[in-house]
């Protein structure tokens, strides 16, 4: 690899500085997109901003674009201005220059692309952190666990419909998910025969339900609304139907719906399992 | 040079009757016992589960007999097919048949053969066929999902048809590249007479052929629900067609093993005199990284299914937790396999692309050093990364940083195919031809692709897109516009030398741009409709979703029929009007077009000399072709 700028015949013959019409081309459309794509992507990117860790990832994936745009540009506008001023004559036969690299320009390359790439995983693990796991099932035991109390709330798969076990009452199990406004909610994702995905869009929230695991999840509501709950990974036949819709809703209304809930299923709570983060599946082959 | 061929030649096997040639080792005979052998299997099967368990189990729930069947009616294959004959008469003391040696007629094509060309142009042609019904079961998932409830498929054979298009390309197109270029180029390019195993070579490929018949013989036996990953337990749940989806995979599993372990023999011991390592072409160097993964990867693959059809037939729980197994370690060792895997079909594209450009730009390729580190790089990488897959499975939940870190990492090696891109670019002479075209289509689809990778990679982000079709759209554009793209520009660019015919320029430009186009108007919206929340392998979805995918259907279409423009050019250009391509169309310095077309049965007369890399383009211009050409040539 020589390190010798090309000095091609058409160059000496006055042709434009193309690294300096090309950066600043690249230097300018980067300047103008990038605020544009963060301030009118931005707000409109997923999950929303209905929990706390919903919003951390739209955080999340505002850098993640910011940082991407003007990679894109870079390749995009490259790719169209070699595409216009590198031609070869129509019927021409004329060689480029013989250039077979730049240590220079390579070292540069190299670095910055690694200082890019590491700086996004770092900022990757202190969102994951910060945010307690985004929202993602974070296994059995995950590595940051928010302070303050928590509500657990048990999400139970099975094919084809989750149901909801609430262990601070009593062990009532719901076929819908409602949750409190501001509280911190600790989900407890398990799967009575395959795996299953818990997805809840609104909440940001996704964690895989196997069997016999205990996945945990926290998610901090911070607005009342409803959202959708859909399952993630391919289970069988009625995969398309696994979807539902939940609730999130002011303190004092959860405490009503509990406890309506509470006497509305008091006797199918006293028959089922006790309370356990995870069940012994049913024997699962050629059952569905 | 045609000599050589004359003088070795078998007597002459054309001249006997044709009902006489049917009778010996070829492909009818080859159907037959396969036949007899799958039925022979399916008899055995149900002579042990049928009576001697104590249970009577009907024959549509007998996975035993459906996979003793498919393996032995494999074996029967292979043995008509001629596979035996060498080993067999070897052990007998007797001299081996020189049928698979035969060098003249179009008998060639549907036997075993170890000529390295005639085995590239079969992997050509089969390949082909199944990536076309790998397409048309995309066509039918869009047009399903024209409409966001069920319409003429229900949930169960929808979920076939995805897991039969994703089994099929994943599965098939492993070896889209290696199959029919690095088996018919690598040899030449590096100054060889043949593959260093030539039987493997061909066992390879009818391999291959007998998994793509397994795959779809599934739709007989009520296909499969798990799409490709085929997760447990629902893998154990499933119906018989699972047991189509398990022998498909460990054969094309087999098959790419042997196929890397072929080329890498190859690539370390036959190199001609002074074709040291850094003259290597970009693409033998691409085809040695693609091998080191098929080699260590493609034997995870195996064991994985054996286990799984192990728990299927025999009721062991390696992976039945009930059983004291975990739905966790499939998980793990699938994606051990299933990481490397989309590099094993991303690699090849590089190496296209990186071996193309310095013919068109007509410059040396810029940065070789770093392309070769690039492609190491990421083979060795691919496999530090496969947990990422299972970002929200719960599983090791404490090494996300590291899989994250490792992820991202991963695209400094792939960045560095980029910049070589991007510099031998820079001050070219550009003829846009439709191999060049095509290089073009992958740098930007591939650009797209590793962007929305870092979406991915990153855990927060990875928590809404995971299991969406942010994540479909994602992988297309790698596999698809990585692999498939350069696999047309491989097509277009090698043609001439494969057949001496070319394609008519005009359709092969329109096929270019329509698809290109298409490409990218189906899987561009699909990154909004996944953010949006659309799960992938569901054929039902919101309402407020189905202006998009309408769109996206009608797209998809027009990206199929771009494929049967390609698939009339061929028809039209290469079998009925035969248009004669020049000796070298592209002015290629590369050794594959110095010698004559068609390529001579054992390519050189004198085993060449190689002073340089093929990548001596450009001014100040270099006296006479870059390497010693071969003789005669």
């Amino acid at each position: 690899m020589s390190s010798n700028p090309a000095t091609s015949p058409a160059e000496l013959a006055g042709e434009p500085n193309h690294a300096r019409r090309f950066g600043l081309t690249w230097l300018i459309a980067t300047v103008i997109a990038t605020p544009l794509v963060i301030v009118l992507l931005g707000p409109i990117l997923p999950p929303g901003k209905a929990t706390e860790q919903a919003a951390g990832q739209v955080t999340d994936n505002t850098v993640l674009l910011g940082m991407a745009t003007p990679v894109l540009l870079l390749v995009v506008i490259y790719l169209v201005y070699a595409s216009i001023f590198f031609r070869q004559p129509k019927g021409g036969v004329l060689e480029g220059p013989a250039v077979r690299g730049d240590a220079r320009i390579q070292t540069t390359w190299i670095v910055v692309t690694s200082l890019l790439v590491l700086s996004l995983a770092g900022y990757g693990t202190v969102r994951l952190l910060a945010d307690n796991g985004a929202g993602s099932g974070s296994g059995p035991t995950p590595l940051t666990v928010p302070a303050g109390p928590k509500l657990p709330v048990q999400v139970i798969a099975q094919q084809w419909a989750f149901t909801y076990r609430y262990p601070t009452y009593g062990g009532v199990e719901t076929p819908h998910l409602v949750l409190p406004v501001g509280k911190m909610i600790e989900l407890h994702v398990t799967s009575l025969d395959v795996i299953h995905s818990f997805w809840a869009y609104q909440l940001g929230v996704k964690a895989d339900a196997n069997p016999q695991i205990d996945n945990i999840a926290f998610v901090k509501p911070t607005k009342v609304q409803s959202f959708e709950v859909r399952c993630a990974e391919l289970c069988g036949l009625w995969h398309g139907e696994m979807f539902d819709h939940g609730r999130v809703v002011t303190e004092a209304e959860f405490e009503t719906w509990i406890h309506e809930q509470q006497t509305r299923f008091a006797a199918a709570t006293k028959s089922l399992p006790p309370y356990s983060t995870t069940y012994q599946p049913e024997p699962t082959r050629r059952g569905g | 040079m045609s000599t050589t061929a004359a003088a070795v030649s078998t007597p002459a096997p054309a001249s006997r009757p044709l009902w006489r040639r049917l009778i010996g080792f070829n492909l009818l005979t080859a159907v037959l016992l396969g036949i007899g052998g799958y039925y022979l299997g399916w008899f055995i099967g149900h002579q042990i589960k049928g009576s001697s368990f104590h249970n009577q189990v009907p024959s549509s729930e007998n996975d035993v007999a459906l996979l003793l069947a498919y393996f032995f009616g494999v074996i029967g294959f292979l043995i008509g097919l001629g596979f035996a004959n060498y080993p067999v008469s070897r052990m007998l003391g007797r001299p081996a048949s020189l049928r698979e040696k035969e060098q003249e007629g179009w008998g060639r094509y549907f036997g075993l053969c170890t000529d390295h060309k005639v085995v590239g142009i079969q992997y050509l042609i089969g390949i082909g066929v199944f990536f076309f019904i790998g397409g048309l079961n995309a066509m039918l998932i869009r047009a399903e999902l024209l409409h966001n409830t069920p319409t003429f498929v229900g949930p169960g054979q929808y979920i076939s048809l995805v897991g039969m298009h994703g089994t099929m390309m994943m599965g098939m197109m492993t070896s889209g590249i290696l199959g029919p270029f690095a088996n018919y180029f690598v040899p030449i390019m590096i100054g060889a007479r043949r593959m260093a195993f030539p039987r493997i070579e061909a066992l390879t490929f009818w391999l291959l052929m007998a998994a793509g018949f397994i795959l779809t013989s599934t739709i007989f036996f009520g296909g499969f629900p798990t799409g490709w990953t085929g997760y447990e337990p629902l893998n154990d749940q499933a119906v018989m067609g699972m047991d189509s989806y398990i022998c498909f995979f460990a054969l094309v599993g087999i098959s790419m093993c042997l196929l890397g372990l072929n080329m890498m023999a190859t690539i370390i011991t036959m190199r001609a005199p002074g074709l040291t390592w850094s003259r290597l072409p970009i693409f033998v160097w691409s085809v040695f990284a693609t091998s080191v993964l098929m080699v260590l990867a493609a034997p995870m693959l195996v064991a994985t299914l054996l286990m799984a059809a192990l728990d299927r037939t025999i009721n062991t729980s390696f992976f039945i937790t009930g059983g004291g197994g975990s739905s966790y370690l499939f998980e793990n060792l699938f994606w051990f396999f299933g990481h490397p895997e989309v590099y094993i079909l991303a690699l090849p594209g590089f190496g296209i692309v990186l071996e193309l450009l310095p013919v068109f730009t007509r410059k040396p390729l810029w940065g070789y050093r770093l392309a070769v580190s690039g492609m190491l790089g990421v083979s060795l990488m691919s496999f530090f990364v496969w947990q990422h897959h299972l970002f929200v499975s719960g599983i090791n939940a404490d090494l996300r940083p590291f899989y994250m870190l490792s992820t991202e990492i991963i695209s400094i090696p792939t960045g560095f195919i980029f910049m070589c891109v991007m510099g031998t670019l820079w001050k070219a002479r550009t003829s846009f031809t439709v191999p060049m075209l095509f290089c073009l289509g992958w740098t930007f689809n591939f650009l797209i692709g590793g962007l929305s990778g870092v979406f991915l990679s990153d855990t927060p982000s990875d928590t809404t897109t995971h299991g969406s079709f942010f994540v479909m759209a994602h992988f297309h554009y790698t596999i698809m516009g990585g692999l498939i793209f350069t696999f047309f520009a491989a097509i277009y660019y090698w043609i001439p030398k494969m057949t001496g015919l070319r394609f008519n320029e005009r359709l092969a430009k329109l096929h270019f741009w329509l698809m290109f186009v298409a490409f990218n108007s189906t899987f561009l919206p699909l990154f909004v409709l996944g953010m949006k929340g659309q799960p992938r392998r569901v054929s039902e979805y919101a309402p407020n979703l189905h202006g998009l995918n309408v769109w996206v259907s009608i797209s998809a279409f027009v990206l199929g029929f771009s494929m049967l423009i390609f698939l009339a050019n061929a028809v039209y250009s290469l079998i009925f009007v035969r248009l004669k391509a020049e000796q070298n169309p592209w002015r290629s310095k590369s050794i594959e077009w110095q010698v004559p077309t068609p390529v001579p049965v054992n390519n050189f007369e004198q085993i060449p000399v190689f002073d340089s890399d093929p990548y001596e383009y450009g001014v100040p211009l270099t006296v006479g072709p870059g390497q010693t050409a071969p003789a005669g040539a």
